[in-house]
């Protein structure tokens, strides 16, 4: 047992990784955005990023016309090319999740998941019964996976403990039914130290994946944090054997972009990591920019947002 | 008929544009043959509130950034200046009465000033900072930091130098500044604006006003958010009644010769000493 | 197992136009040697030969030193300072605008990767140029007093692991102080330095301030013991240093050296791990090792040891080695088969002595000159490959136990140019700054060079500094100094 769930092993535990020192962890995300990924390498690589895009709407305006519309996009990205992989999952706040889910087995893709968002979603701010019964009614309406937020007041006062158990519960409610990705908020926590302990914790609770950000608020999916949370799984595997997943969400918005985020698995976490059941990109205006540049590679001319589809 | 000049407006520059004043109003500059220049807008207290404003907004973005950058920054401002030289020329010869001969000796070396303080900015801790030898297990060092926002009522003569050196140590410390403009010598001022305006300098850091000094003196000296003011172009008494108003919050005042020297510069910087002990 | 391959993204060669043969610049102008003598210089990469380039021998130095002796007197030490800065500000800003070419240029000529290239020696260079610039009307403000002068002509030899940027660390303060200069580049990695000269021509610089002289070690001891030199500065190895110490110890001539290291870098248990990983990757395989300050003795506090080498391990299995024109290689080529020879002699060394070897798998090119990355764990004080400088792509791991002990081991050589200090605690990293014998000390960090900041050794490493305010002393008399 590394941990016994206690405030003072958890406390201890976190106390003693290794710290990160936020000029060379910028430095290392820096070098790492040099890599010049082209042709061929190119090619693989938005292919592979648009396998891994959560294709999200989470807005307050969101119905049910915006949300069919997405899992259409979901399932045939470019109406013109069937070579077009589909995206990894859909994510949407889960009054949507059983639409979506209907949408997306009607239009053949059955195999992409639906993500839900849950737990007072996206700021936390809410009793555990209420997050409980978020996630509950996420899961009846058929969501296959769910985004949960930590509770940030909780970490930032040092409360672990409470931040440790609502994971807990939280995946206990997801049993065998769903993944759960657990939401760190890295904008918030700010430190690179608390990116690394708040992994860690979501990790021994039991997440099977870690997620940088709501999209709410800025920064988001830094390099810098981004490296801080693979460098996390890498070494979490190496102490339990198991593979926890990443994902990014909030301002990876173009090809560019999404390249370095896998630049970036491939040289901190490992091949190992670079598919869609261990890393995934929380985006939406991404999914017509990697479109765009693959329809580049493929004629050789820049082509205009004319020819995709807006959703 | 020979062709018509498209004359030139003469705008504040704020917060990287060029808005006319709040208060719609304009004055009337002539040149030295007493014949009509420009209109420039007299600045009012609102003006001067937006200026600072987008100076304080500015400020601490150019403050953190490399030294380094901040010295590109003034020296590409001297290379575009030295582009536009026969503009300046004409500007300063309409408006002084010298002669063009008199004008070119003054933009060289209102260019060679800029150059000048750009060559100080990443060189400046290394001679006014200081590691100092306490008695005890402590590293210990002071180096300077940049105040905020500086105003500058600039001389009248002579309008292009007086106002770049006082402008320059001013940003090359990286403080955000408000300049306001000769009331009877303006132009050279705005035309230098429409240099800093395409030189990379990020907006807001240099603000430049037109209007009456008597007018917005007392506004500066009373503003809670400046914090300091080079009074090279404010008679005794403006300069006296500015430092008794601007006692309220300390503001750092100062009166140049017109020599080139850092301390312009250190005299809008802070000194912070930073203790840390030594130690296993 | 990941299809996530890298494929090939070179840099276009098509900018660099390399002449088929280069003269010497002397008085403003490309002239032929005397005697015509030329030699090669090759791509390590590769083998091919780049260009055709002139040999100075013994006449053609004593046509640079009065060129630039001629230069001192009617021009350049008459002239206003304020003019002297404003031609190292062209200079800078031509290079920044020329700045690909000259990369492209250094990485064929010195086999280092395009990125590094384009990304720190182009742009430090360029740097340099623009901070001395703004020095030369404020000699005043140095700290020798008021109105220094500059010592007059200076003689200047530089290595070929930085062409470029050695070549602006001399002559970039030299001339702000208002010397003028011979410049002597490497023999392998003559190419940047001939298009410096045109840099110069471009800004119109007047004839005989720089003169840029090709040629061999015999071209160098003739440029130190030219009796009209006044001052030598020199970086290159410390046997070459000591050399010139001697032969100048008879004469009025001043010296900057700045010579070899074999710097420790020490890593404490509390230090950032993964950073500190970076650091010592960086720290020795940055430039394939060529560099002086190089960290490449790694002082691990015995309690994380073999968690650091493991991640140290694996981290070096990504360092991608080869041609160095491709924007993702890591590692280049090493600069001749002289150095390459001299690298293998020392690290077999390590094998010999009882030592443990260890490199990724890498697949290195046919052609050229290449090493692969490579660790010494189980290395102790005597070994020579924990004394000598090997100025490649080896490290040596040797452990500590107490902060004391870390400082002893690292303080024991005769070297003393640089040292690295990994430790998340602040106290403790300026406890280490203090007792560390090193000229320039990185915590929690390496291989950081910048204009403002000074660079130089203790001990064997050197005399002197270079870069920030004190490293403009060395081009200044000073009031106290007796001219020898």
């Amino acid at each position: 047992m590394i941990v016994d769930g206690s405030e003072g092993s958890l406390k201890k535990f976190l106390a003693d990784l290794a710290p990160v020192d936020q000029v060379g962890a910028d430095s290392r995300a820096a070098m790492l955005a040099t890599r010049s990924i082209k042709t061929t390498s190119k090619a693989w690589a938005i292919d592979m990023a648009i396998s891994m895009v959560d294709l999200t709407t989470l807005e307050g305006a969101d119905s049910p016309g915006k949300v069919k519309a997405l899992c259409s996009k979901a399932v045939r990205p470019d109406p013109t090319d069937p070579t077009v992989p589909m995206v990894g999952a859909i994510c949407v706040y889960n009054d949507m999740v059983k639409i979506a889910r209907t949408e997306l087995n009607t239009l053949g893709g059955k195999d992409i998941a639906v993500a839900a968002v849950a737990t007072a979603f996206p700021s936390g701010r809410a009793s555990l019964a209420v997050k409980k019964l978020d996630t509950q009614d996420a899961l009846n309406a058929g969501a296959n996976e769910i985004d949960m937020v930590i509770d940030r007041g909780a970490f930032l006062s040092g409360r672990v403990g409470e931040v440790f158990e609502e994971i807990k519960i939280i995946k206990q409610l997801c049993g065998d039914k769903a993944h759960l990705k657990v939401i760190l908020e890295t904008g918030e926590l700010v430190t690179y130290d608390n990116v690394r302990k708040a992994s860690y914790l979501a990790m021994l609770a039991g997440a099977d994946f870690i997620k940088t950000s709501t999209g709410k608020v800025t920064p988001a999916a830094t390099a810098s944090v981004v490296l801080v949370m693979l460098e996390a799984v890498r070494d979490y595997f190496l102490l339990t054997g198991n593979k926890i997943g990443v994902k990014p969400a909030g301002g990876i918005r173009t090809t560019k972009d999404a390249i370095k985020q896998l630049v970036l698995v491939n040289e901190t976490a490992g091949p190992e990591w670079l598919n869609p059941s261990l890393f995934r990109i929380g985006a939406s205006a991404l999914l017509n920019d990697l479109l765009i540049q693959r329809i580049k590679l493929r004629t050789g001319h820049y082509a205009s947002a004319n020819y995709v589809t807006m959703d | 008929m020979s062709r018509l000049d498209v004359n030139k407006t003469y705008k504040l520059f704020i917060g990287g544009a060029f808005p006319r004043s709040e208060s719609g109003r304009v004055y009337e500059v002539k040149g030295a043959n007493k014949k009509f220049i420009a209109n420039p807008s007299l600045a009012s207290r609102k003006d001067l509130r937006d200026a600072v404003v987008a100076a304080k907004s500015a400020h601490s973005g150019w403050a953190n950034a490399t030294a380094f950058n901040r010295g590109q920054i003034l020296y590409r401002i001297a290379e575009i200046m030295e582009g536009r030289s026969e503009q300046f020329i004409d500007e300063i010869c309409e408006l002084e009465g010298v002669t063009s001969k008199a004008a070119k000796i003054q933009i060289e070396e209102a260019i060679d000033t800029w150059v000048w303080y750009s060559g100080w900015c990443d060189k400046l801790s290394s001679v006014t900072g200081s590691l100092n030898q306490v008695s005890g297990p402590f590293y210990n060092f002071t180096s300077p930091e940049a105040l905020g926002v500086v105003a500058i009522f600039a001389e009248n003569k002579p309008s292009l130098l007086g106002v770049v050196r006082t402008l320059a140590p001013v940003i090359a410390g990286g403080n955000a500044a408000v300049l306001i403009a000769s009331e009877s010598y303006p132009l050279s001022a705005i035309t230098l604006s429409e240099v800093i305006a395409t030189s990379d300098m990020p907006a807001g850091v240099v603000n430049i006003l037109t209007g009456k000094s008597s007018e917005l003196a007392p506004w500066v000296g009373a503003h809670m958010e400046i914090d300091g003011v080079d009074v090279a172009g404010l008679s005794k008494k403006q300069e006296e009644e500015l430092r008794l108003v601007g006692a309220d919050n300390l503001k750092r005042v100062f009166r140049f010769s017109s020599i080139n020297h850092p301390d312009r510069i250190t005299s809008f910087m802070e000194l912070k000493t930073v203790w840390h002990p030594i130690g296993i | 197992m990941s299809g996530f391959e890298y494929a090939n993204a070179p840099e276009s060669k098509a900018i660099a136009n390399i002449d088929n043969s280069y003269g010497l610049f002397i008085g403003g102008k490309f002239v032929n040697p005397k005697k015509g003598k030329s030699f090669n210089t090759i791509n390590p990469a590769t083998e091919e030969i780049l260009s055709k380039i002139g040999y100075a021998d013994r006449l053609d130095v004593d046509l640079a030193v009065k060129s630039a002796r001629t230069a001192f007197t009617k021009i350049w030490s008459k002239m206003p300072a304020k003019e002297r800065g404003k031609y190292l500000y062209r200079i800078a800003r031509i290079m920044q605008e020329r700045a690909r070419e000259f990369a492209v240029v250094e990485t064929l000529d010195n086999g280092k990767p395009i990125r590094e290239s384009r990304d720190t020696d182009i742009p430090l260079a360029a740097a340099h140029f623009f901070y001395h610039a703004g020095w030369a009307d404020k000699l005043d403000y140095v700290g020798l007093g008021n109105k220094p002068k500059p010592v007059g002509v200076v003689g200047q030899i530089i290595p070929w692991n930085f062409p470029l940027l050695m070549l602006a660390w001399k002559i970039a303060p030299a001339l702000a102080a208002g010397n003028t200069v011979v410049l002597k580049p490497a023999e392998t990695t003559p190419l940047t330095a001939l298009l410096f000269a045109q840099v110069c021509q471009q800004a119109g610089l007047p004839d005989g301030v720089v003169n840029i002289i090709t040629g061999d070690g015999v071209t160098g001891a003739a440029l130190v013991n030219h009796p009209d030199i006044n001052k030598i500065a020199f970086t290159g190895s410390t046997e070459v240093g000591k050399a010139i110490a001697r032969s100048i110890s008879a004469t009025k001539k001043s010296a900057t050296l700045e010579l070899g290291g074999k710097a420790a870098n020490l890593v404490f248990d509390d230090a950032a791990i993964d950073e500190a990983v970076e650091g010592i990757v960086n720290g020795i395989f940055f430039n394939q090792g060529h560099v002086c300050c190089a960290g490449s003795r790694l002082l691990l506090q015995e309690n994380i040891a073999d968690e650091v080498l493991e991640k140290l391990k694996k981290r070096m299995s990504l360092i991608r080695v080869g041609d160095p024109m491709d924007k993702n290689t890591d590692l280049g080529a090493i600069n001749s088969a002289e150095q390459l020879k001299r690298i293998q002699e020392i690290s077999n060394t390590g094998d010999a002595q009882g030592a443990n070897r260890w490199s990724p798998e890498c697949k290195l090119p046919s052609k050229g000159f290449w090493y692969p990355p490579t660790i010494f764990t189980g290395v102790s004080q005597s070994h020579r490959i924990a004394r000598e400088e090997i100025f490649g792509p080896v490290l040596s791991v040797l452990t500590f136990r107490t902060p004391a002990e870390g400082i002893e081991k690292a303080n024991n050589t005769m070297y003393g140019l640089s040292a690295g200090i990994w430790s998340d605690k602040g106290s403790k990293v300026l406890w280490a700054a203090k007792q560390l014998k090193a000229g320039v000390i990185w915590s929690n960090t390496f291989n950081k060079f910048d204009p403002a900041s000074p660079f130089g050794g203790y001990k064997e490493s050197g005399w002197g500094r270079e870069g920030g305010r004190h490293g403009l002393a060395g081009y200044l008399t000073s009031d106290v100094k007796a001219s020898k």
